[in-house]
């Protein structure tokens, strides 16, 4: 249906001279033009840079090795030597309780966890899996779920019917359960897996990196497939078939390429969707496996010091919450710049 | 016809601001309609037709539109009235019908609900009473075994049956104007003339002045009493049926005259058309906003947009030509053949 | 209408048998899986081993095993706890089923009220400031991870303004029977609810504004308008009504999967006993015929929920229906 405007707007743009600007152009203008969505996606590109230098931030800032417990270490405060572990903790004054937030960005800037641990450079590690496995699961998903979506809305008939059924029936088990059994029944390994000559360790990255897209594959695939089905029946498809066009051939020139602005609308969003996921994970224990940590592994170890060095749990919840609400806001700029009707979106 | 108009829309002027810059959907129209008469309203996509009429209605809900002008209905200007007052008229004083009847009408209700809504919504009626009146209506309008039909839903109807219900609808209170936006575009030919055939009997029956708005001059050729022809958001021409199918004095409506193919002339090698497309609405030319696509024009075309101007009585015209001039071009003009016989 | 009520009936109790079919394999036949050196904790002997396969079965073959399994899952119900000794696992789960109910419907009642008023507001108000500060908001509810949130929620209540009049009256964590003392049960649930609607506040807020301004451009609003209806009615009865069907299909799936156990974050996080936090524990136990049996539980509750949602959607849109 075009809107009233739309009708009206059919001039415009065909006039002589005009020269024809393509689809994609507009988009990516519109995009420039959508400040707030820059500014998202400005702040998540910091917080990945920020994450990514989590290294240097150790090394030369810190100087910390984070990982290893540091019952005994000291730290400075205030130029004054005092130890990373204090005495005197918990209601009857017999715990040890780590070293509150200094402030001081060289110093266990946001305090130490229930194990000694500088919580800053924790904090940016655990980004890195955090993005990693997030972004990777995210890619690995929707690459997935394209894959299985073109031979569906392609091939029709049966082998859409078992495809749409199979993906019904992953998408019947509630994400999280799902997701939790797999971890669980994969971390019993404690030696890995072996896939030819392919060793994984227990506690790769890349176990929840692929259970994760594993488990979103069907509610990626849904909508892929939607417009799938949408462009195959349309007549430049025909067009092309009756010039004799390959299946290959079409897939991948026809309809792919009508197909690639759903998946990058999804995308961005998707992104959001399994770093909470694999925070939700990571806290159960059922995530990143240590010796690697995530946002969600540090809420966790946080959680016994809850109420006496609170900041261990906030800071990465912190860090989850810009990190999803950048991409959301990008991601809505981003669908906005590829929908049609963003055209008329001028508010007020 | 005699006294006050029924409605007059006067130097109408709507706007839309867009992204690319301000959209100039209607440049200045004015217009009338008598009691029981019937206006048509013809050009093509863009031309601006649909938005005048609904601006009439005040139905354009766009936050980036603008609105000039006054558009009078029994002596009160329309634009200036409060939402309430507009909702009062709307149905019961001017009632419009829209191209799609699919989309126009709630697939979730049935047909009988929404044309007792309409009543309900005006009349203090009980739902008894606006059931019947609802079944009536459908019958009136052609629908069989209205009585059960009533309870159906939208997609339960075919294309022509479901416009039917929509016009059953907005005749339902009985208003003084019915505006019909491209009523038959989305259906059938031999619906159309269904279609038109019944528009036609409710006008006489009930005395209801009607505006046909189309692109299709065919469709106007046997219902409308005047008919105006817009063109870029501007009226070109103006007058009776006669006058514009007969004397038609801007080069736009001869191109519309000579698309048509006739069967009382011999068989022309090709059909006249209009080379060109519309021009943008977002920079509208200086000058004709048809000069570009007009066979005859001249410099004065380039300089400044032609006003429309009476030939004679109710018929306006805007083109700079000289009226002798125009004499001369048009029927070579709407029949090309006519050329090439001579040769 | 009654055959597709059958079809789709019928098509769920196939999905169901896959799924458990799925399950047990997953947990019981994955290579490298020993269900019986699980139960059997450290470095066991190879007697134990034996013992214990032939305890719990393990050493028939996997047809049997599997028609073993889902006997004592579903008719006799005497399926047995791997970690806990002796304890019978559907018992367990229906004794947990009321904490996960009182959770999930409060919430749900929450977040569908709050969600049309946000959604309804925003779409009212769409161009002044609230519209997009109503988004912003909606935004952040959607961004925050929910046991985090929780987290926050008990740091705030529990802990540091505990003493005040603001949350004194807030139980300690974990979930008090609606038949032992209601009042209790509310206020023990208060936060909970909260924390678990604030997430799909934020979802169907900013879904029902979308859907609203959308179905306000659609021609049937556009007709009801030029029948001189009040605008009130226009959004209530034309407007709401087609959005709220996208709306309540996605509810019910939602609601389905929260009560199969995915609010077991939230449970976790405020220690309340429900399916989810049971789900939780066996797995810290790898006790794998209770983490099997919330699944399976779990999973078939969503697929019902799925055949009820497909049938409501059926009666809220009159076109889908097969004639």
């Amino acid at each position: 249906m075009a809107t009233l405007l739309e009708q009206v707007d059919a001039g415009a743009g065909q006039q002589s001279g005009v020269v024809g600007r393509n689809p994609w152009a507009l988009a990516a203008r519109r995009l420039r033009r959508n400040r707030i969505a820059l500014a998202a996606l400005g702040l998540f590109l910091l917080i990945v840079v920020m994450c990514l230098a989590a290294p240097l931030y150790a090394e030369h800032v810190a100087h910390v090795n984070p990982f290893p417990p540091n019952l005994n270490g000291h730290t400075v405060v205030n130029g004054k030597v005092v130890p990373v572990m204090q005495q005197g903790g918990g209601t009857l004054h017999l715990g040890e309780t780590p070293i509150g937030p200094t402030w001081d960005p060289g110093h266990y800037f946001l305090g130490g966890d229930g194990v000694g641990r500088d919580v800053a450079a924790l904090l940016l590690y655990g980004g890195r899996s955090s993005l990693l496995v997030g972004i990777g699961s995210a890619i690995l998903c929707c690459i997935a779920a394209t894959v299985v979506a073109l031979i569906a809305g392609f091939f029709g008939g049966t082998v859409d019917a078992l495809l749409s059924r199979l993906m019904d029936i992953i998408w019947a088990f509630p994400v999280y359960l799902l997701a939790i059994s797999l971890s669980t029944e994969l971390l019993t390994h404690s030696n890995g897996f072996q896939f030819g000559p392919v060793h994984v360790s227990a506690s790769s990255l890349w176990t929840p990196t692929v259970i994760i897209a594993v488990i979103y594959v069907p509610y990626v695939y849904r909508p892929i497939r939607g417009q799938v089905l949408s462009v195959v029946n349309k007549e430049f498809v025909e067009a092309s078939i009756a010039q004799g066009a390959g299946n290959v051939r079409l897939i991948f020139s026809e309809i792919l390429p009508n197909v690639v602005s759903t998946v990058i609308v999804l995308l961005p969003l998707m992104v959001a969707t399994t770093i909470l996921t694999e925070s939700a994970l990571s806290f159960l224990s059922v995530g990143v496996q240590p010796p690697n940590v995530s946002w969600g592994t540090i809420i966790q170890d946080g959680s016994a010091l809850l109420y006496t060095r609170p900041w261990v749990s906030i800071a990465p919840g912190i860090m989850i919450l810009l990190t999803v609400l950048s991409l959301n806001v990008f991601g809505d700029g981003v669908r906005d710049a590829l929908d049609p009707r963003a055209k008329l979106r001028l508010e007020g | 016809m005699t006294g006050e108009p029924l409605l007059e829309v006067r130097d109408l002027k709507v706007s839309f601001r867009t992204e690319d810059g301000l959209v100039q959907a209607v440049d200045g129209v004015s217009l009338s309609l008598s009691q029981g008469e019937t206006l048509g309203i013809v050009g093509e996509s863009g031309s601006g037709k649909s938005v005048t009429m609904m601006s009439v209605m005040r139905l354009i809900s766009d936050p980036n539109a603008r609105f000039e002008g006054e558009v009078l209905y029994k002596g009160r200007d329309l634009m200036t009235l409060k939402a309430e007052q507009i909702r009062e008229i709307r149905g019961t004083g001017i009632a419009m019908i829209f191209q799609d009847p699919m989309t126009s009408l709630n697939p979730v209700y049935r047909v009988g609900w929404q044309i007792t809504e309409q009543i309900r919504a005006h009349e203090n009626v009980s739902k008894q009473a606006a059931r019947a009146r609802a079944i009536e209506l459908l019958a009136a309008v052609g629908i069989p075994q209205a009585a059960e039909r009533v309870d159906n839903y939208p997609h339960e109807f075919s294309g022509g049956m479901r416009q039917r219900v929509m016009i059953a609808m907005a005749v339902s209170c009985n208003p003084d104007i019915l505006i019909a936006d491209e009523p038959t575009t989305a259906l059938d030919v031999t619906i159309q003339a269904q279609i038109l055939s019944l528009l036609r009997k409710l006008k006489d029956e009930f005395g209801t002045a009607v505006v046909l708005i189309t692109h299709d001059m065919g469709v106007v050729a046997d219902m409308a009493d005047r008919i105006a022809v817009m063109y870029a958001g501007r009226i070109v021409e103006q007058g009776s049926r006669r006058e514009v199918f007969y004397d038609a004095q801007h080069p736009y409506t001869w191109g519309l005259l000579g698309s048509i193919a006739r069967l009382d002339r011999p068989k022309p090698r090709r059909l006249a058309t209009i080379p060109g497309q519309p021009p943008s609405l977002l920079r509208l030319p200086e000058g004709c906003a048809f000069g570009d696509r007009c066979a005859h024009r001249f410099e004065l075309c380039d300089e400044r947009p032609p006003l429309l101007n009476r030939v004679d009585g109710n018929h306006l015209d805007a083109c700079h030509l000289e009226p002798k001039q125009k004499k001369e071009l048009r029927e070579t003009t709407i029949h090309p053949e006519l050329i090439e016989t001579a040769e | 209408m009654l055959t597709f009520i059958i079809r789709r009936l019928l098509w769920t109790v196939l999905v169901m048998f896959v799924i458990t079919v799925v399950v047990f394999v997953i947990f019981f036949k994955t290579p490298g899986v020993d269900p019986a050196r699980a139960i059997a904790g450290r470095n066991p002997s190879a007697l134990v081993l034996q013992e214990i396969r032939a305890q719990f079965g393990l050493d028939k073959p996997l047809p049997v095993q599997y028609a073993d399994m889902m006997k004592s899952l579903f008719v006799t119900r005497d399926l047995v706890s791997y970690s806990n000794q002796g304890v019978k696992v559907v018992p367990e789960i229906a004794a947990a089923t009321p904490a996960t109910l009182s959770l999930v419907f409060g919430a749900a009642l929450i977040w569908v009220v709050m969600s049309i008023a946000v959604g309804v507001a925003a779409a009212l108000l769409r161009g002044t400031v609230f519209d997009p500060l109503l988004m912003v908001v909606a935004l952040i509810g959607i961004s925050a991870p929910v046991f985090w949130l929780g987290q926050v929620a008990n740091l705030i209540t529990q802990g540091t303004l505990h003493d005040t009049f603001l949350f004194s009256w807030v139980p300690p964590l974990g979930y008090n029977p609606f038949t032992q003392d209601p009042w209790l049960w509310f206020k023990g649930l208060i936060i909970p609810w909260i924390t678990l609607s604030i997430l799909y506040i934020g979802f169907y807020g900013r879904v029902l504004r979308a859907n609203i301004l959308e179905t306000q451009n659609e021609d049937f609003v556009r007709t009801a308008r030029a029948k001189g209806i009040s605008e009130r009615r226009v959004l209530l009865r034309h407007t709401l009504r087609t959005s709220m069907i996208t709306f309540v299909s996605l509810f019910g799936l939602d609601f389905g999967a929260l009560v199969a156990g995915g609010a077991l974050l939230v449970e976790v996080v405020f220690a309340i006993h429900g399916v989810g936090y049971l789900t939780y524990q066996a797995l810290g136990n790898l006790d794998l015929p209770t983490i099997m049996a919330t699944v399976v539980y779990g999973a078939f509750f969503i697929v019902l929920v799925n055949a009820v949602v497909d049938i409501a959607y059926a009666w809220l849109d009159p076109r889908i229906r097969p004639t």
